[in-house]
């Protein structure tokens, strides 16, 4: 494996930085969606349960559907890395949505009162009071979504994009074991670094669920 | 871009070997039998964990690294590995659906409340009697949801077994890329979507049936 | 008869629990177990079902070790109520109280029907039988949870803070209905609290223990009020013991003076002071059968300063100043 690695560095380093690119824009774009889309479901009760069926057809199509289907859809070339990055768009959003709602729905409804009593507007409520309760919530959503995306992208591999998946069909087509297994472990670790960091930066900011 | 490959009669062929009924029904086939072997491995570790709080980093961590697992490089691992086959394919879609099925126990069991636990030891209930008349019964909601989340995840991943020459609804999409057939795989997308929708419902009705109403709203 | 022998309870970490208690609960009896938090109230009591194993000593039911016998049929011959009931959120009330006859084996369509009566027995009507406990309000739920102990008739029950989980009226009429029941039954219960006045309302015998599980006293509420044996038991016992303990004795020999200058119906039923802005009410009267308490509180609250005694008729028989109550509670002392 070492020996594989040393001779294909470059494919196998060009790979990877496209995995990253191909799974983490979607988690940041995803993200960015998400969360008025989530408050919308929660300010307008009426909205919840249809959005969160939507996402949950949404999030039952299969990846590799999908990717081909995205280009007929869009007008895109079938082998533009944009299709990915929609579909994985499409997907974080389906998981992030219903979780943002979720956690925006599970704050304690005596700490909104006493907030609206103390004289905040809706917004800086959300933003100042909400959002910060809600956060640990959405950030184990965004956990879930950004390693699922990281696993998800080599399936675009079977339509010539997927990074680190690449290795994969290049390994199944030569019955050759070395580069599957290269792909499999970076996969792995990128995902892990990947939910660690998410992870310390929710412990950085917000301290208060330490004490529990 | 049309549903025409989806509702040509030719397609619906009971006994066709590529008609759509017989891709459905060995696509049902790998979720079936991966989630059988799922619940068959990781209920009885997820219920010991939840039961003895022994080993629970392994029952929290067991999702988010499954997760990362790219069921894709391990199918074909598997398949370099053992051969093209069933087995690889059971084996991609099996480690896809033990953590859900392996948190779920294990949270279901965490979170019951142990005072109900403790009136049942102290009426006199024996151990496993606790455990099949009271702990599996009071955990069912969120062990149902686990299954349930673990049968959507492989309704949708089973498609990858056509890509390493098995059969299920992979097939159209996998066959109707290689001729650019846009509608097979139209087809394919739709059939698959519509069968995880299905499946989450039979699944819904099942819990109805088998939690008890006393647990609803809980 | 519950007997425990020099019974030591270490926990693991090395705190104890239980430090060599021996203490007899008289059978067809309620002994209340009391004192603050740690004291090892709950550890005692769930050593008698063996929920708890003792370090060191013995606990006996009838002059048998409670050890020697197999865990989960001793437990299904004693009662176990717990607070928040511990009912089980699967199974409808009904099924619930039938819990422990369908595990000694009995039909479970006969469990249903004992059931049922138990249901009524605790103050539930049938319409509650096939609700579940979410259904219920935390009165009903304690109720319930009275029921499933009830189910096998277990010559002992064993209750750990029943009451504490409802609210203080509820508390009240539940404890009414406690001890109604008890008459009828007259189980053997050790019933464990942190509330001193529910220990001396409920208990015939009343244990207060303090922390890390040293016995303080054992005796009648009445001695506990009259003698506490130290400043712990005075002091958690309450300020107004002396006041208290007037609860323990009825009205019947107190001397009354004749009625005087009370207004009375044509039945000879008090209707009032005369004043000089019209009739003041009594505020209520006392019979023979009424406590020294609440004589005491109605020659305080009286406008008069006098109490008024009733016969079972009704009609005023005689009158209790604050003096006549003081010389008598003098008289009592000497």
């Amino acid at each position: 494996m070492i020996q594989y690695l040393r001779n294909n560095s470059e494919i196998v380093w060009l790979a990877l930085q496209e995995h990253l690119y191909l799974a983490l824009l979607p988690v940041l774009l995803g993200f960015a969606i998400s969360l008025p889309l989530g408050y919308l479901a929660v300010r307008f009760p009426r909205l919840y349960h249809p959005l969160i069926n939507t996402f949950g057809v949404l999030y039952s199509i299969p990846s590799l559907a999908l990717f081909v289907f995205l280009p007929v859809l869009l007008g895109t070339k079938v082998l533009s890395p944009v299709n990915i990055v929609v579909a994985l768009t499409i997907y974080t959003v389906a998981l992030l949505a219903r979780t943002v709602a979720d956690g925006l729905r599970a704050v304690d409804p005596v700490v909104i009162q006493a907030a609206t009593a103390m004289g905040y507007r809706r917004l800086r409520r959300l933003t100042a009071v909400e959002l910060p309760i809600a956060l640990p919530v959405i950030l184990a959503g965004l956990r879930v979504a950004t390693v699922s995306n990281i696993s998800l992208v080599s399936v675009g591999s079977l339509i010539g994009i997927g990074g680190l998946g690449q290795l994969f069909t290049r390994g199944f087509q030569l019955f050759y074991i070395e580069p599957i297994l290269v792909g499999i472990i970076l996969s792995v670790l990128l995902a892990g670094l990947a939910d660690l960091i998410i992870v310390l930066v929710q412990r950085a900011i917000t301290p208060w669920t330490r004490a529990a | 871009m049309n549903l025409s490959y989806l509702t040509d009669p030719a397609h619906w062929d009971l006994s066709a070997p590529g008609g759509i009924p017989q891709l459905i029904l060995s696509h049902l086939g790998y979720t079936a039998l991966a989630l059988l072997l799922g619940v068959i491995i990781a209920l009885p570790v997820g219920l010991y964990i939840g039961h003895t709080g022994k080993g629970s980093f392994i029952a929290i961590n067991a999702g988010n690294a499954g997760r990362s697992l790219p069921t894709l490089g391990l199918l074909m691992l598997m398949v370099t590995l053992l051969g093209l086959g069933l087995l690889p394919v059971l084996i991609a879609l099996t480690v896809l659906v033990i953590p859900p099925i392996l948190t779920s126990a294990y949270a279901g069991m965490r979170t019951l409340d142990h005072r109900v636990v403790d009136a049942a030891r102290g009426m006199g209930m024996r151990s496993w009697q606790v455990l099949t008349r009271v702990e599996l019964p009071m955990a069912l909601p969120v062990l149902m949801s686990g299954f349930r989340n673990a049968a959507l995840q492989v309704v949708a991943t089973a498609t990858v077994a056509a890509a390493v020459g098995l059969g299920g609804l992979g097939r159209l999409l996998i066959d109707g890329l290689a001729v650019n057939d846009y509608s097979r795989v139209l087809a394919g997308a739709v059939v698959v979507a519509g069968l995880a929708v299905l499946v989450d419902l039979f699944l819904a009705l099942i819990q109805r049936w088998i939690v008890s109403p006393g647990l609803k709203g809980s | 008869m519950i007997t425990f022998e020099d019974v030591v309870k270490v926990y693991p970490g090395g705190s104890t629990a239980v430090d060599h208690l021996s203490l007899e609960l008289p059978t067809g009896k309620i002994t209340t177990l009391v004192g603050p938090s740690g004291c090892g109230k709950t550890t005692s009591l769930r050593m008698i079902n063996r929920m708890v194993t003792p370090t060191s000593g013995r606990i006996l039911i009838d002059g048998e070790d409670v050890a020697g016998k197999d865990e989960a049929l001793l437990r299904r011959g004693i009662g176990y109520v717990i607070q928040h009931a511990g009912l089980f959120p699967h199974r409808t009330v009904l099924d619930n109280v039938a819990t422990v006859p369908v595990l000694l084996g009995e039909t479970r369509r006969t469990a249903r029907t004992k059931a049922l009566v138990l249901l009524e027995r605790v103050g539930l009507s049938a319409e509650f039988a096939k609700r579940y406990p979410a259904q219920l309000s935390g009165g009903q739920q304690q109720r319930v949870g009275v029921a499933r102990a009830l189910a096998a008739d277990p010559p002992i029950m064993l209750m750990d803070e029943p009451f504490s989980a409802v609210d203080p009226v509820v508390r009240a009429q539940l404890h009414q209905e406690f001890l109604r029941l008890q008459q009828d039954l007259g189980k053997t219960i050790a019933m464990v609290t942190h509330d001193i006045d529910e220990a001396i309302k409920l208990g015939d015998h009343v244990a207060v223990l303090r922390a890390g599980g040293h016995l303080a006293q054992f005796g009648t509420p009445r001695e506990l009020l009259a003698e506490p044996a130290d400043d712990f038991v005075a002091s958690f016992v309450g300020r107004d013991r002396g006041l208290r303990s007037l609860s323990f004795d009825t009205a019947s020999e107190l001397p009354v003076k004749p009625v005087d200058g009370l207004s009375l119906d044509d039945a000879g039923r008090p209707l009032g002071w005369p004043g000089p802005s019209g009739l003041q009410p009594t505020g209520g009267a006392f019979t023979k059968e009424d406590s020294l308490r609440t004589v005491t509180d109605l020659v305080i609250s009286s406008p008069v300063g006098i109490a008024v005694r009733v016969g079972p008729d009704g009609a005023a028989d005689g009158l209790v100043s604050h003096h006549d109550l003081a010389d008598y509670l003098a008289s009592r002392r000497s």
